[in-house]
C-alpha cells in the first residue's frame, strides 16, 4: 500500500468492507517508560489493533480515571516529553498502522497549533483526538490540520444535543470518538444502552465512521459494540494489563492476550 | 470569537460531554439576574444571612506605616463564614435549586469556598462534596472539621500536587458523572464560561457598596483600589464597580512566594497564556505545557493560573499587578493585627502588603481602598509557626508594629 495515503479513514473503510468493526488501542507513551510504550504501541499492532493512540502524559488530565492518571504520572516523573509521542508514532506507522495522538489542548497550545500539525505529520502521525478541545474553540487546529491533511476527532457525549452533535460532527474528519459513558475513563461492567443510543443520534447527523469509547475491557464487549459502532476504542483494560507487576516481557504478553481477545471481539460483532 | 471571552482569554476548555450543562447555566443565571423575584431573593438572604452591606473601616494607626496615605479597608471578613466567599455561593446555591438540581460539589484550598458552600448547602437543603487536596486537609484540619459538622462530605484528593488543583480535577471528573443532578459550586472567577463572568457579577456588589461607602466618607473616589489575587474572585468583585472610573487605579497583588527565584504564584510576573480548567489565561508551565507547581504560604492564593478576566485588564492596562513574597505578606498581617485590633486572612495581608507600598508612593493626599476579603481565624496555625508563638513565643517579629 501506499504509506503517504494510510489515514484512519483508509483504515476503517477497510474494516468496513471485511464486515467488521475496526479496533483502537489506547496507550501513553512513556508507560512504563518511552521505550516500554513504543514496543507495547507496536505489539498491538502486531497482535490485532487496526489504529494507535498515542496519549500524551499531562499533568492534569482531567478526563481520566484512576488507573491511567497513575500511569501518565509515572510518565511524567519519568522525563517524559512531548516530543516522544514522534518516536511513537513514527513507530507505529513503520509496523503499518495509523497513529493518532491524544492529548489535551495546553500542550499543542504551547507548542503552537501550526507547529505541531507539521511536526506531527512530518513523524507519520495521522491526526489529533482532542477531549478537552470543543470545534467552537478549535479554529487554529482545524486550520492547521486541513495544512497538513491530518485527521481531525472530536468526542461526542450521551449529554450532546442534536445541535451539538451536529456542530461536533461536522468538524471532524477521519471518525467521531463516542464517549459512550459520562464520566471519566475507566473500565466498566456493562457499557450499556446508552452508547447504542449515542451512536444511533450521531449516525443521523454524519456519514462519518462513528467509534465508541470509554468502558471496554474484554472481547464480549468489544463484540457487544461491534454489532452497531464502526470502531471499538479500548484504553484503561490495555494500561491495566501493561501496568502489571514482573518483567516488561510479561506484561507485553498479557497486552498481547488482550489484543487477540478483543480483535476476536470485534470480528464477531460483525453486522 | 466565541461566548465568554474577555479578549484573548476565558472560553470554553472542557470536554463536550460538559456544554449542554454550561449552556443551561449559562441560560439559568441570564434569566435569574433578570427575575425580580431571584434579585430579591438573593438580597434578602445577603441582609439577613450573609451581613451585607459590609462595612469599611478606615485604618489610621495602620496607614501611619504607609506614608501617611488614608486606607480604608472594606469589610469582607466580618460576612458569615468569614470572607467574600459567601457572595457568590449563596447566589449559584438559589440558581442550583433553580435549576432543580439536588447536588452541590465544589473544590477548596484554603477552605473557606468548602465551608461557605457547606453552610449553603445546609441552609437550602442541598447534598454537598467537597474536594479538598490531601496536603490541604491536613493544613486546613479545623475547616475540615466545620465542613463535615455542616454535613458536607470532605474527599481528600491525594492525585498530583494534592493541592487545590487537583482537587479542582477531581471535582471536574464528579461533575461529568453526575452532571444531570449535579452543580459545580465554581469558588473563584475561572473555569468554562459562564463561571467567570458569572463569580464576578455574584461578587460584584463587593465594589458597588464600597464605591458609594467611600465617596461618603471622604467626598471623593479613592486613588487606588487593592485586592489579592488567587483565582481572582475577591479581586473581580471590588474592581469591577470602578472599571469606568479612569482616574482610580486598580492593583491586583499576586502571592511572591519565596520570591521570583525560589517557588511563587506571580502568575503575571513569569507566566505565558495558556488553558488550565477550561480557561484561557496566564497560567505557570513548562517548554512542554505541564503546570509548573505554586507556592504561597496563603492556600487561597496557591494557583498556578488566573481568572482570564484579569488577564484581559492585565494586557489591555486597565488594572496593575505586583506582587508580594510570604515575608511581606507577613509582615502586613502582624501590623494590621497590632495597629488596628484586626486580624486579616494570610490572603488578605497581600493585599495590605501591597497598600503600605502604594501608600508610600501616594502620600499623604493618597486614599486606598483595599479588600479585606477574608478574616484570619484560620490562619492562626501558620502565624503560630511563622512567629513562633507557641510554646511560650514572644512573637518577636511583630517588634514593629507598635
Amino acid at each position: 500500500m501506499a504509506e503517504s495515503s494510510l489515514g484512519v479513514g483508509d483504515v476503517l473503510a477497510r474494516c468496513r468492507a471485511e464486515g467488521r468493526a475496526a479496533l483502537i488501542g489506547y496507550l501513553p507513551v512513556g508507560f512504563p517508560d518511552v521505550e516500554g510504550s513504543i514496543r507495547a504501541m507496536v505489539a498491538m499492532v502486531e497482535s490485532g489493533v487496526d489504529i494507535v493512540e498515542v496519549g500524551l502524559p499531562y499533568s492534569d488530565p482531567l478526563m481520566d480515571g484512576p488507573v491511567i492518571q497513575h500511569a501518565v504520572e509515572a510518565a511524567l516523573a519519568g522525563g517524559t516529553h512531548v516530543i516522544d509521542g514522534f518516536r511513537a508514532t513514527r513507530a507505529i506507522r513503520d509496523a503499518g498502522a495509523p497513529a493518532l495522538v491524544m492529548s489535551y489542548w495546553n500542550l499543542i497550545l504551547r507548542r503552537g497549533a501550526d507547529r505541531y500539525a507539521a511536526e506531527l505529520a512530518a513523524a507519520g502521525g495521522a491526526g489529533l483526538i482532542t477531549p478537552d478541545l470543543i470545534p467552537d474553540e478549535a479554529e487554529e487546529w482545524i486550520a492547521a490540520s486541513e495544512r497538513e491533511g491530518l485527521d481531525r476527532v472530536f468526542l461526542v457525549a450521551p449529554s450532546s444535543t442534536p445541535e451539538r452533535l451536529s456542530r461536533v460532527t461536522d468538524a471532524c474528519r477521519g471518525f467521531v470518538y463516542a464517549a459512550s459513558t459520562m464520566g471519566v475513563t475507566g473500565e466498566r461492567t456493562s457499557v450499556g444502552s446508552a452508547a447504542r443510543d449515542l451512536v444511533d443520534r450521531t449516525k443521523a447527523v454524519t456519514d462519518l465512521p462513528v467509534c465508541v469509547g470509554l468502558g471496554v475491557s474484554n472481547g464480549d464487549q468489544a463484540a457487544e459494540l461491534a454489532q452497531y459502532a464502526d470502531g471499538v476504542i479500548v484504553g484503561t483494560a490495555f494500561v491495566r494489563a501493561l501496568s502489571g507487576e514482573g518483567e516488561l516481557e510479561a506484561r507485553l504478553d498479557a497486552l498481547r492476550e488482550l489484543t487477540t481477545d478483543l480483535a476476536r471481539g470485534v470480528r464477531e460483532g460483525a453486522r | 470569537m466565541t461566548a465568554g471571552r474577555f479578549g484573548a482569554f476565558g472560553g470554553r476548555y472542557v470536554p463536550e460531554a460538559l456544554i449542554p450543562a454550561l449552556e443551561e447555566l449559562d441560560r439559568a443565571r441570564l434569566e435569574a439576574m433578570q427575575d425580580p423575584t431571584f434579585l430579591a431573593e438573593l438580597d434578602t438572604l445577603h441582609r439577613t444571612y450573609t451581613g451585607r452591606p459590609s462595612i469599611i473601616t478606615e485604618v489610621p494607626r495602620f496607614a501611619a506605616h504607609a506614608g501617611g496615605a488614608r486606607i480604608i479597608l472594606k469589610r469582607e471578613d466580618l460576612n458569615h463564614t468569614g470572607s467574600h466567599k459567601i457572595n457568590n455561593v449563596i447566589a449559584q446555591a438559589l440558581l442550583t435549586k433553580r435549576m432543580g438540581k439536588t447536588r452541590v460539589i465544589a473544590e477548596t484550598g484554603a477552605g473557606q469556598h468548602g465551608v461557605a458552600t457547606a453552610t449553603a448547602a445546609a441552609l437550602m437543603g442541598l447534598d454537598c462534596v467537597v474536594y479538598m487536596g490531601k496536603v490541604d486537609t491536613e493544613r486546613q484540619a479545623l475547616n475540615v472539621a466545620r465542613m463535615r459538622m455542616l454535613g458536607a462530605e470532605v474527599v481528600a484528593v491525594e492525585h498530583g500536587s494534592a493541592t487545590l488543583k487537583d482537587a479542582i480535577n477531581e471535582a471536574l471528573r464528579d461533575w461529568v458523572t453526575n452532571v444531570d443532578h449535579t452543580h459545580y459550586l465554581i469558588g473563584t472567577v475561572t473555569g468554562p464560561h459562564p463561571f467567570p463572568e458569572m463569580v464576578r457579577d455574584f461578587h460584584r456588589i463587593i465594589g458597588v457598596e464600597a464605591r458609594e461607602q467611600v465617596l461618603e466618607l471622604t467626598g471623593r473616589l479613592p486613588d487606588a483600589v487593592v485586592a489579592c489575587v488567587g483565582g481572582g474572585s475577591n479581586a473581580m468583585g471590588i474592581f469591577h464597580r470602578f472599571i469606568e472610573d479612569e482616574g482610580v487605579r486598580l492593583v491586583g497583588v499576586e502571592a511572591g512566594g519565596e520570591g521570583l527565584d525560589g517557588r511563587h504564584a506571580a502568575r503575571f510576573a513569569s507566566a505565558v497564556p495558556g488553558v488550565l480548567h477550561g480557561a484561557m489565561s496566564y497560567l505557570m508551565q513548562d517548554e512542554d505545557g505541564q503546570t509548573v507547581e505554586s507556592h504561597s504560604v496563603s492556600a487561597g492564593l496557591d494557583y498556578p493560573s488566573v481568572g482570564p478576566e484579569h488577564s484581559f485588564l492585565r494586557d489591555s492596562g486597565r488594572a496593575d499587578y505586583v506582587f508580594a513574597t510570604d515575608d511581606e505578606a507577613m509582615e502586613a498581617f502582624a501590623l494590621l493585627c497590632r495597629t488596628e485590633g484586626i486580624i486579616p486572612a494570610l490572603e488578605s495581608s497581600h493585599a495590605l502588603a501591597g497598600a503600605l507600598v502604594l501608600g508610600r508612593e501616594l502620600g499623604p493626599d493618597g486614599i486606598i481602598l483595599v479588600n479585606l476579603s477574608g478574616r484570619g481565624d484560620k490562619d492562626m496555625h501558620t502565624a503560630a509557626e511563622w512567629f513562633n508563638l507557641v510554646d511560650g513565643g514572644k512573637g518577636e517579629s511583630g517588634g514593629s508594629c507598635g
